[in-house]
């Protein structure tokens, strides 16, 4: 049985977390130690990136691996080098939407192209909330943030359906509210060979509260109530991608073997 | 591989191959005239000696890509010019500041922003090391042949192993492309990270102000990040000291050991009046100017650092008692001019070459000789 | 299964009270005190209630909660 005892004292490297009350991110880094716990892979060989954002702070400095905190945007291409270095590493990027859709949006798209085989977690709260709730890709239809005052002129990114048309080999959404469905998730796309991708929506009561006019419980409410299986377009949460098929790691040393032969 | 002996090749080939001898097992980079060639070359090599190569989606990436492969243990580099080295800029502050051994080889063409993709210039002077913001040092070294594209990149990874900085290998179009012969000795001196066995030694700052690097996957739970932070990784960025004792010391060992990094190489300097002082590929021009000169008994001497930073400052301060004009044949229109005023306290007679060709000996023996009146 | 007890960690707890609205069988309330954040912290308002499903360990995003079992 994991309680919180036994997870602050394996897997929490100091608390309190700097989150605000009620912020989605302190689940989500509960959701990331179940699904390691459960898988019972060594903390040392599981090694976690992120960039730039208040969700890349879920695993630098909470959790106990070895963590790569990057530069914004660039998480994925860190981890790329990281893990085609060391194939023998579970790498895990924990990314925000705009670190991974906005300035990095290039490097997620090209490492689900790639197939690279690491895990990608990216914190949906709908903007740039470290900054103080600028508008990001995410951002719905006329939503009113800092950086549009007069509702947002642009229209949002459907991140999961783009990263499974991009080749990724596995791709999911789920929500806060889902925390099972999240943590069996997690395990999976750690487990994939190739590369994963995990949206999830998570509630960012200060500045996503402002913009929806909801606390964190009317959030997690909204998630249960209008997040399903059988929903439509960025509502819709499940499993959308789950498939085999050949990784960078493997095809380079494959390569490597025959250049050397 | 790249077996002792000699070649004929380019020196953005030498460049690669001197890697590989140095032991680079990791490369990412993105496809830019003039240093395609580099990238090209370790695409093919790096296979046969069981390293990884990947081409990037960009510069931002591939320097990225490198700073994580680093941390995985392997030594590992990348290549660009002017365009993509803007772009890796961000991520060289980054490197400097969680001290991550890599080398960037930056083969100059002239710039500003495309401008002529496959000329030499000598522009990226003050980018190569102030090009990031804040306070930071990185190690830069300047090959004037192909011989030293080689020589120049085994000593860029060992000073980076050492000092856990990124190194630069400030080329250019005119070195990168010549085609020249190379001798790969027998013997080379090459020098491995301190990895460290525990995380107590991650923090254990040696006399150069050095600790050992830690590993990922050695189960030290390292704690890497570009912002502020303690000596044991934990993110402080409100204390000043912290900053200031981190920033210091980033600054410093690059600073206090510089009589062990500096390098120069110097023809005539004993009595010379005029010094020429010149660097990679406008420097070939410039020592046979000062050849011909001393032929026509002027009393010029010629100084070429091999490391541009840190400058061999010291050097040029016991040079400056005795001469009498100093002649800084470029191709860049500022280069390396800030740097010799600042050092020599005067106006130094550049001469600058723009337009994508290197200076010839004409031109800079003819300013030796109106200097020389 | 029963709970021994419900220790909430008052360094830990930012009285976000998710764990009150997770909580399946009302076991947890609001209490009155404010917390340093302005909010209030959740209290036990009925330990025999509590089946120990976890819930409230599962969504708290603080590790501030955690049941005893019996
Ligand atoms: C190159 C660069 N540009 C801008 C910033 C400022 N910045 C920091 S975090 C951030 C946005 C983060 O948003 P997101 O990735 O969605 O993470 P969140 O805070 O919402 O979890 C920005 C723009 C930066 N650190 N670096
Ligand atoms: S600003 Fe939003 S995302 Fe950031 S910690 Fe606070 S609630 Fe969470
Ligand atoms: S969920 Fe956790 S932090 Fe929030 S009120 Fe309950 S115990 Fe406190
Ligand atoms: S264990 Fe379940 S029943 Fe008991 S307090 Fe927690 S959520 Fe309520
Ligand atoms: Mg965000």
């Amino acid at each position: 049985m994991i309680t919180a005892r036994y997870i602050k004292e394996n897997y929490v490297r100091r608390l309190p977390s700097a989150f605000c009350p009620g912020c989605g991110d302190g689940q989500i880094l509960n959701a990331i130690i179940r699904a390691i716990d459960h898988l019972k892979i060594d903390r040392k060989d599981i090694a976690a990136v992120s960039g730039i954002g208040c969700s890349a702070w879920i695993p630098s400095p909470y959790l106990r691996v070895d963590s790569l905190h990057t530069t914004h945007g660039r998480p994925i291409a860190f981890a790329t080098g990281l893990k085609v270095a060391n194939p023998r590493l579970k790498v895990i990027v924990v990314s925000g939407d705009g670190d991974a859709t906005g300035i990095g949006g290039n490097h997620l798209l090209h490492a689900a192209r790639s197939n690279v085989g690491i895990t990608v977690i990216m914190v949906n709260n709908g903007l740039y909330a470290m900054t103080g709730g600028q508008v990001a890709p995410t951002t719905p239809h006329e939503a009113k943030t800092t950086t549009t005052p007069y509702g947002n002129p642009a229209f949002s990114l459907d991140v999961s359906r783009v990263v499974a048309a991009a080749g990724a080999s596995y791709v999911a959404r789920w929500t806060t509210w889902h925390m099972n469905q999240l943590i069996r998730s997690i395990e999976k796309a750690i487990m994939k060979k190739g590369f994963s991708f995990i949206e999830v929506l998570s509630q960012c009561p200060t500045y996503e509260g402002r913009m929806l006019n909801m606390d964190h419980i009317e959030m997690l409410e909204w998630f249960r109530k209008n997040f399903r299986e059988d929903a439509e377009g960025i509502y819709k949460i499940g499993e959308f991608v789950d498939i085999e098929k050949p990784e960078l790691t493997e095809e380079l040393e494959k390569m490597i073997e025959r250049v050397r032969r | 591989m790249i077996n002792p002996g000699e070649y004929f090749v380019e020196g953005d080939v030498a460049a690669a191959y001197g890697a590989i001898r140095a032991g680079c097992l990791f490369f990412a980079g993105y496809p830019i005239t003039p240093a395609s060639e580099i990238t090209q070359a370790m695409a093919e090599l790096l296979p046969r000696v069981g390293g990884k190569f990947l081409q990037m989606e960009d510069e931002i990436a591939s320097i990225s890509a490198i700073i994580g492969a680093s941390w995985a243990g392997l030594k590992s580099m990348t290549a660009t010019s002017g365009p993509g080295f803007s772009l890796m800029q961000e991520n060289i502050g980054y490197a400097a500041m969680t001290e991550t051994p890599i080398v960037i080889i930056d083969v100059q063409r002239a710039g500003p922003a495309i401008g002529q993709a496959s000329r030499p210039a000598q522009g990226d002077v003050m980018q190569s090391r102030f090009g990031s913001h804040g306070d930071y040092e990185t190690i830069v070294l300047s090959p004037n042949s192909v011989q030293e594209m080689f020589d120049l990149t085994v000593k860029a990874f060992n000073l980076s192993e050492i000092y856990r900085v990124p190194v630069i290998i400030l080329s250019d179009a005119e070195v990168g492309h010549m085609m020249e012969r190379l001798v790969v000795p027998e013997r080379i001196e090459i020098v491995n990270r301190k990895i460290a066995s525990n995380f107590q030694e991650t923090m254990a700052y040696g006399e150069n102000l050095v600790s050992a690097m830690g590993r990922f996957g050695d189960g030290l739970e390292l704690m890497i990040t570009g912002s502020t932070h303690r000596p044991d990784g934990t993110r402080d960025t409100g204390t000043p000291e912290v900053q200031e004792n981190l920033v210091r010391r980033l600054v410093n060992k690059i600073e206090k050991n510089r009589s062990s990094i500096e390098e120069w190489e110097e023809l005539y300097t004993e009595d010379a009046e005029i010094l020429v002082i010149s660097h990679g590929a406008s420097s070939r021009p410039s020592k046979g100017a000062v050849i011909r000169a001393r032929k026509e008994g002027i009393r010029a001497g010629f100084l070429r650092p091999r490391v541009l930073w840190p400058s061999p400052e010291r050097r040029m301060i016991e040079l400056d008692s005795r001469v009498k004009r100093v002649i800084l044949p470029e191709m860049s229109l500022r280069g390396y001019r800030m740097e010799l005023e600042r050092i020599f306290h005067r106006k130094v007679d550049h001469l600058p070459k723009v337009g994508g060709v290197v200076p010839t000996v004409d031109e800079i023996f003819t300013k030796i000789r109106s200097a020389s009146l | 299964m029963k709970a021994k007890d419900i220790v909430i960690d008052r360094n830990l707890c930012k009285g976000c009270s998710i764990c009150v609205h997770v909580c399946p069988k009302k076991t947890l309330g609001i209490s009155r005190e404010v917390n340093e954040y302005g909010l209030f912290y959740p209290e036990v308002v009925d330990l025999g209630s509590c089946i120990v499903c976890r819930l409230c360990e599962l969504y708290c995003p603080d590790f501030a909660i955690e049941v005893v079992q019996e």
